[in-house]
């Protein structure tokens, strides 16, 4: 059952340098009780996305157009108490920095109990109790004496782990988890990524999961959204997108993803940075950085498209990608190769223009 | 460290504080030409040697300045004898002291409920509504308050609401301090005291909350999907009051000293009116006695604050 459906999102900051467009014709779908990642560079557009769908994009950003459809009702057109009893209840967030956003002088147990107490209509023993199971479930030790200690008298990975209870506090059914492990060491990152999945298994919890990390998705997501300078670039499963990526951004990122055994000495790294969001580059927005451009990719912007057949795609759609290669633009076509490492290469393929 | 060892520390650290004032005060008092000899020739101009030194003698001027500063602070904590008065009518310092501190006490209390009142609620307003136009006539009118000086808002509103108005009266004769009636008295006195901390603090609330407003930990109250007054009146007064506290127990220090200018232009007998007249008259004691009582009030005004602060911020007992 399809529980989110975001169509043709379009979210754009105000700013003093000129308008922004974090997000530009965004169309996505997760179903119940999956893992959905969002993957891309910091600047992509990931945090934007997920704020948007709890609406809480703040001035000067603003909610241009398109719809997302939770349980088929859109959230943008809901009224502010509507999305109130969404916002925390049905879809929750992991926030990135816990340190950040917990706040100071409140203690932990108080800061999930209130939004317990609130939901779902706990009076205070009652939420009190549920909080120290939920503290307990994600592994905070002696989760009854540690329920009024303030936020600093946690450690960091303590601090991550109780930002997770609170956004499981509701029994949500869409969790969004903005690189929850980014500020993490590598060993609690581990833990909390199991974690979060464990969790997401038990209470049937859909997961979108926000990273820059390929690894990380490799490991626990399902299906795949890459993004690029606020666009969609490429959406597949995650088998397809590794085994078989179709736009050079994504084989860009996987190829500078570091591999224990690697011979060479330097990390292969995609050229340039980022765009600016002020001025993105006409066309499609990574070519100055593409090794494959030709002329044609700086005045033509590239729709989302399936690779296979060229016809345009929608959030219904499991496989896309967004380069002119797909819609028979390009004259001398995509010419990367796919190996994996350590074994027979699984998918080996030229692609050339049709 | 418990919140009890915390405060328990801070009450101790007042000792010495307490000691340092007494010295600096002392020590300006005696730097400042005029004592009670002087004061006497002047009156009379005809006296002889023999008589100004039993004068020097009888008010232990003969001493030097450290055991004259012995003495009184001797007299201070071993009898509570804060000396007194000299000339036709002496009076003891303790006496005018006990009768007019609590006139300047509640004129005071007034004035800082008055500013709280004000500055808190305009201040959450003006962060709420930020860049729009409340804030905007906000941040106009506390910068005149901050602007106008003491006596003149003070005679502005003695003339607006007592001359023309007639809502009050110019100057009546006032019932005690305590009847009820004493309320409608401490008004305008209250007002005109009030108002430039009021604008201070009012400016103070105003970038705290704001300032607070964009930290994530709001966006993370927002996504638990609580609604914005509680956001705004939980999560972020707690966090803003934190530097607010900080900066009123400084104005208290304004609130006090302006209390000299206000009790003069309404004739409230309180403290300050008392020491500009001790200070015409060269009243030495009494100049002393007030002014270490100022000290103290700011003193205690700091005490609560740091008291206040390690309440509302969990963090500060563990520094």
């Amino acid at each position: 059952m399809t529980l989110l459906e975001v169509n043709d999102l379009t979210v754009s900051f105000y700013t003093e340098e000129g308008v922004v467009t974090a997000v530009d014709d965004l169309s996505y779908r997760i179903e119940s009780g999956e893992t959905f990642g969002v993957v891309g560079e910091s600047g992509a557009g990931k945090s934007v996305t997920a704020l948007s769908l709890m609406r809480l994009i703040e001035e000067p950003g603003r909610i241009e157009s398109g719809e997302i459809l939770f349980r088929g009702e859109d959230i943008l057109k809901m009224s502010e108490s509507e999305v109130r009893s969404v916002r925390g209840n049905e879809i929750a967030m992991i926030f990135q920095d816990a340190q950040t956003a917990l706040n100071p002088v409140y203690s932990v147990g108080e800061q999930i109990s209130e939004a317990i107490r609130h939901h779902l209509g706990y009076d205070d023993d009652a939420a009190r109790d549920r909080t120290v199971q939920l503290l307990d479930r994600v592994g905070i030790p002696d989760a009854e004496s540690r329920y009024g200690d303030y936020p600093h008298e946690f450690s960091g990975g303590m601090q991550q782990r109780a930002v997770i209870a609170m956004a499981l506090s509701c029994d949500p059914a869409l969790l969004i988890a903005d690189e929850p492990t980014t500020a993490l060491d590598v060993t609690t990152e581990a833990k909390i990524l199991d974690q979060i999945q464990d969790l997401a298994d038990e209470f049937d919890t859909a997961v979108q999961l926000i990273t820059h990390d390929l690894g990380v998705v490799a490991k626990i997501c399902e299906r795949v959204m890459v993004m690029y300078a606020g666009r969609p670039v490429e959406k597949a499963s995650v088998e397809d997108l590794y085994y078989d990526p179709k736009h050079p951004y994504t084989v860009g990122l996987m190829s500078s993803i570091p591999r224990i055994g690697d011979e060479r000495d330097r990390l292969q790294t995609i050229p340039g940075t980022m765009p600016d969001l002020v001025d993105v580059p006409p066309g499609c927005a990574f070519h100055p950085r593409c090794p494959y451009a030709e002329e044609c990719c700086a005045r033509k912007r590239p729709p989302l498209v399936d690779p296979e057949t060229g016809d345009a795609s929608t959030a219904a759609d499991d496989r896309a990608a967004a380069c002119l290669e797909y819609t028979g633009d390009l004259e001398n076509g995509l010419d990367f190769e796919v190996t994996v490492e350590g074994e027979d290469p699984l998918v080996e393929e030229e692609q050339d223009a049709r | 460290m418990s919140l009890r060892r915390f405060i328990l520390k801070r009450v101790l650290l007042v000792f010495p504080i307490l000691l340092g004032v007494s010295i600096v005060t002392f020590s300006l008092v005696k730097l400042t030409p005029g004592n009670p000899v002087q004061v006497a020739i002047g009156l009379n101009p005809d006296m002889g040697p023999q008589e100004i030194a039993r004068l020097k003698q009888r008010y232990g001027l003969t001493q030097p300045a450290w055991k004259q500063y012995l003495n009184w602070l001797g007299d201070i904590v071993l009898h509570g004898d804060f000396g007194s008065t000299y000339g036709a009518r002496e009076r003891a310092v303790s006496d005018i002291i006990a009768n007019r501190l609590p006139e300047t006490v509640v004129l005071g209390l007034f004035g800082w409920v008055f500013a709280l009142a004000i500055a808190i609620p305009t201040g959450i307003y003006a962060a709420v509504r930020k860049d729009e136009l409340g804030d905007h006539v906000s941040r106009f009118v506390a910068l005149a308050g901050i602007s106008l000086p003491n006596f003149w808002l003070g005679l502005m509103l003695i003339l607006v609401f007592a001359l023309v108005l007639n809502l009050f009266p110019v100057s009546a004769p006032r019932k005690p301090l305590w009847h009820p009636a004493t309320l409608w008295y401490l008004l305008l006195p209250g007002i005109t005291i009030g108002t430039a901390s009021a604008s201070n603090l009012m400016r103070i609330m105003r970038s705290s909350m704001a300032e607070e407003m964009n930290k994530e930990y709001v966006t993370a109250a927002r996504a638990k999907g609580l609604p914005e007054r509680t956001v705004v009146l939980k999560h972020v007064l707690r966090n803003s009051l934190i530097s607010v506290t900080t900066v009123a127990a400084f104005l208290t220090a304004a609130i006090v000293s302006g209390s000299v200018v206000v009790e003069q232009v309404f004739g409230w007998p309180g403290l300050g009116r008392e020491l500009i007249a001790a200070v015409r008259n060269r009243q030495v004691d009494l100049i002393l006695g007030i002014t270490l009582f100022t000290g103290v009030a700011i003193i205690l005004a700091n005490l609560l604050a740091d008291i206040l602060y390690a309440v509302l911020d969990p963090r500060i007992r563990y520094d």
